[in-house]
C-alpha cells in the first residue's frame, strides 16, 4: 500500500478510469506530479477535468487504475481517505464556505476538530492566513457579508489552515465577477511561488503563463496534450488543442 | 435635447394621517364604499348581540370561581407553591436567556414580561392575592436578565439551565416519596393549563431529538437503520393521533415489564413523543435536503469525518432552515393536547366540561368555552410572535 516516499513524486495516477453510469468520463488518465510543481488543467466543459481533480481527494471514486497521493493509495479504506484529505486542500468553484459560521470559525473548524489544535494557536494561524490573503479585517463577519472574491480568498485560507502539502483548485474564478478575479489570482500566484504543489483546473491563461510548470489539455476524458506554457501557447501539436486555444484566446 | 444634470430628488411624500388612510383603503372607489358600508353593517349585526351578551347576560363569575381549577386542575391546593416555584424558575431562565442571547430570546422575554405585568394588574384589579407571586416572577425575570448581560459563559449556563429545567419541572410537580417537602402528587390530580403545558413541553422536547435521529436514520447508508426509520415514520404518520393515544394508554403496559406501570400521564406523553417525532423527522428531512451538496464536499475535503460533518456543518444549517416548520409543529402539538380528554386526563377542555357539571354554574357553556378558547389563542399568538423573533434573529449569516 505505502510506496517509497523518498521520491519527489507526490501524486501518481496510473490508467485512471471512471464511469458515471454508462458514461465513460475518464478514459485512462496517467499523470505524475512532482513536489512543488504547478499544474494547470484546461479543456472544454464536460472533458472530465473537474472529475479528475475531484478524484485526487476522493470526492469522486475512480473505478479502475491507481491513484497514489503522498505515498498513500486511494481506495475504499476510509482512514486512508481521511488521511489524504488532511494533506490535500481543495478550493471550489462555488466557494462552499459554511454560511452559519463566521470567517474565522470557517478557518479554525477543521484544525480544531480534525487535528485537535488548541483554540489560541488555531486562531492565531487563521489570522495569519487571513493577513496572507489580504482580509484580516473580515474575520468576524459571516460569508454572506463578503464579496465573491473575498469569499474565495477565505476558502483558500480555510484550505491552507490544514497545512496541506497539495492544493487543488477546481475552477476557482469561474463564479466571480471580472473585477474580483485578479484578487483571487494574486493569492494563487503568491501561493505557487511559495513552493506549494498545485493542481488547478482553470481557464485563466494569465495565471498559467505566470506560474504553471506544466499545462495539461483534457478533452473527452483523455489527456490530449501536455507541455510547458511556452510549448502549449506557441507550438501546440494537437489540432484539438489548437482549436480550443484559438477559441478561448480569441478575445 | 440639452443634457440635464441628474438632480437628487426626495422620495414622493407618502400620504399619511387617518383620513388619508381611510380614503385610500376604504373609500377609494364607489364599490369600495359599498363594500365598506356593507362590512360595517354586518359587523354591527354580529357584534351587537355578542357585546350585549358579554356585558349584561354572561355570568363571568364562573371563571373567577373556577380559575384555580382551570389552571392546575385538582392539584392539591396546599402544594400549589410548587407550581409557583416552577414559574419563578421559568421566569428566571427566560430572563437569563434574554440577557445572554439578546435578540433571539427577546420576543419570548417581552411576551413573558408583558404577561407577568398584565397578571399583576388583573390580580390587583380584582383584589386577588396572587399579584405578589406574579411580582416575584417579573422581578426574577428582570433580575436574571441583568445577570445574563454580565455572566461569563452565560450561554453555556443558560443552555444547561434549560436542559436541566424540564426534568426538574417534572420532578417538582410529581414529587418524590423520599423527600418530605415534596410529597408525591399522583398524576390523575394534575390538570388544566398545567397539564396541557406539561404535555406540550415534554412532547416537543422529547420529540425533537428523536425526530432528528429518525431523519438522519432515514438517510443512513445502513439498510437496517434506514428501513427502521422509514417504517417508524410512515407507520406513525399513517394513523391518527387519537389512536396512538389509545394505544399508549391501553397497549403500552403490555409491552413493558410487569413491574413498570407508567401512569396515564406518562403514557400520554410517550404517545405524544412518538407521534410528534415522526412529524419532526419529516420537517428535519426537508432541512437536510435543503443543504447544498457543496457543504458536504467542503467538509469532507477538509478531512472532517461523517459524524463531524453532520453535527458541525449539516445539522445547524438544516435545523435553521426548518425553524418555522419546527415551531409550527410545536403549536400543533399544543392544540392536540386537548385530545387527552378522551383517555381520561383533565386538561383544559375536560376541566371546562367538568365545571359545567357543577350545579352552581349550569348553563354557562358560552362563558367557559370562550375562556378555554382565549387561553389557547393567547398562548398561540404569543408563541407565534416569539418564534417570529427567533426566526428573524437566526437569519444572521444566511445565504
Amino acid at each position: 500500500m505505502t510506496e517509497t516516499n523518498n521520491s519527489q513524486e507526490i501524486i501518481i495516477c496510473r490508467d485512471v478510469h471512471k464511469w458515471f453510469d454508462q458514461f465513460h468520463v475518464l478514459k485512462g488518465i496517467s499523470l505524475t506530479v512532482q513536489k512543488g510543481e504547478v499544474i494547470v488543467i484546461f479543456g472544454p466543459s464536460g472533458s472530465g477535468k473537474s472529475t479528475f481533480i475531484r478524484c485526487l481527494n476522493r470526492l469522486e471514486e475512480h473505478q479502475k487504475g491507481q491513484i497514489i497521493v503522498d505515498g498513500i493509495e486511494l481506495g475504499n479504506d476510509i482512514r486512508n481517505v481521511e488521511m489524504i484529505r488532511q494533506e490535500v486542500g481543495m478550493v471550489f468553484q462555488q466557494f462552499n464556505l459554511f454560511p452559519h459560521l463566521t470567517v474565522i470559525q470557517n478557518i479554525t473548524l477543521a484544525p480544531s476538530w480534525v487535528k485537535r489544535v488548541p483554540k489560541e494557536p488555531s486562531r492565531e494561524l487563521a489570522m495569519q492566513l487571513l493577513r496572507r490573503v489580504g482580509i484580516p479585517e473580515q474575520a468576524d463577519k459571516y460569508p454572506a457579508q463578503l464579496s465573491g472574491g473575498q469569499q474565495q480568498r477565505v476558502a483558500i485560507a480555510r484550505a491552507l489552515a490544514m497545512q496541506p502539502r497539495i492544493m487543488l483548485f477546481d475552477e476557482p474564478t469561474s463564479a466571480l465577477d471580472p473585477e474580483m478575479i485578479k484578487e483571487v489570482l494574486d493569492v494563487m500566484i503568491e501561493l505557487a511561488r511559495s513552493g506549494m504543489t498545485i493542481v488547478a483546473v482553470t481557464h485563466e491563461m494569465g495565471f498559467a503563463r505566470a506560474v504553471a510548470n506544466r499545462m495539461i489539455f483534457f478533452d473527452k476524458g483523455e489527456i490530449v496534450e501536455q507541455g510547458t506554457p511556452h510549448q502549449i501557447f506557441n507550438e501546440p501539436q494537437n489540432d484539438r488543442t489548437k482549436l480550443f486555444l484559438s477559441q478561448i484566446l480569441r478575445h | 435635447m440639452a443634457v440635464i444634470d441628474a438632480v437628487e430628488m426626495k422620495p414622493p411624500r407618502l400620504t399619511v394621517g387617518p383620513l388619508a388612510w381611510l380614503r385610500k383603503n376604504l373609500f377609494s372607489t364607489w364599490y369600495n364604499v359599498v363594500l365598506t358600508l356593507l362590512a360595517a353593517w354586518l359587523l354591527y349585526l354580529f357584534l351587537k348581540p355578542a357585546i350585549e351578551w358579554a356585558t349584561t347576560e354572561a355570568r363571568w363569575g364562573v371563571i373567577e370561581a373556577n380559575l384555580t381549577l382551570f389552571m392546575v386542575g385538582q392539584y392539591p391546593r396546599d402544594q400549589i407553591g410548587r407550581v409557583w416555584l416552577s414559574i419563578f424558575i421559568l421566569a428566571a431562565l427566560i430572563g437569563l436567556s434574554w440577557g445572554v442571547w439578546k435578540n433571539a430570546a427577546r420576543g419570548f422575554a417581552l411576551i413573558a414580561l408583558g404577561a407577568g405585568v398584565a397578571f399583576i394588574l388583573i390580580a390587583l384589579f380584582f383584589g386577588w392575592d396572587v399579584w405578589v407571586e406574579w411580582l416575584i416572577a417579573v422581578v426574577s425575570l428582570l433580575g436574571f436578565y441583568g445577570m445574563g448581560l454580565y455572566l461569563p459563559r452565560g450561554r453555556l449556563v443558560a443552555a444547561i439551565g434549560w436542559f436541566v429545567y424540564f426534568p426538574f419541572l417534572f420532578f417538582l410537580i410529581a414529587g418524590n416519596p423520599y423527600i418530605a417537602t415534596l410529597p408525591p402528587v399522583p398524576s390523575n390530580l394534575w390538570g388544566g393549563l398545567l397539564l396541557t403545558l406539561l404535555l406540550t413541553i415534554v412532547g416537543n422536547f422529547g420529540a425533537l431529538p428523536l425526530g432528528i435521529l429518525l431523519a438522519l436514520g432515514r438517510r443512513s447508508k445502513l439498510p437496517v437503520i434506514r428501513y427502521f426509520s422509514i417504517g417508524f415514520i410512515e407507520l406513525i404518520r399513517g394513523v391518527p393521533l387519537i389512536t396512538i393515544l389509545y394505544m399508549a394508554a391501553v397497549l403500552l403496559p403490555y409491552f413493558l415489564p410487569i413491574d413498570i406501570r407508567p401512569d396515564q400521564v406518562v403514557r400520554a406523553m410517550i404517545g405524544f413523543i412518538i407521534f410528534e417525532a415522526a412529524y419532526q423527522a419529516e420537517n428535519v428531512r426537508g432541512g437536510l435536503q435543503a443543504v447544498d451538496r457543496g457543504q458536504y464536499e467542503a467538509a469532507h475535503a477538509l478531512g472532517l469525518n461523517g459524524a463531524q460533518t453532520t453535527v458541525l456543518i449539516i445539522l445547524p444549517q438544516a435545523l435553521r432552515a426548518v425553524v418555522p416548520a419546527l415551531f409550527n409543529s410545536f403549536i400543533s402539538l399544543f392544540k392536540d393536547t386537548s385530545l387527552v380528554a378522551i383517555i381520561g386526563l383533565f386538561e383544559i377542555v375536560r376541566i371546562a366540561r367538568s365545571i359545567l357539571a357543577q350545579s352552581d354554574w349550569l348553563g354557562t357553556h358560552r362563558e367557559v368555552f370562550l375562556f378555554a378558547f382565549v387561553i389557547y389563542w393567547a398562548f398561540n399568538l404569543a408563541f407565534t410572535y416569539g418564534s417570529r423573533r427567533v426566526e428573524e434573529a437566526l437569519g444572521v449569516g444566511k445565504r
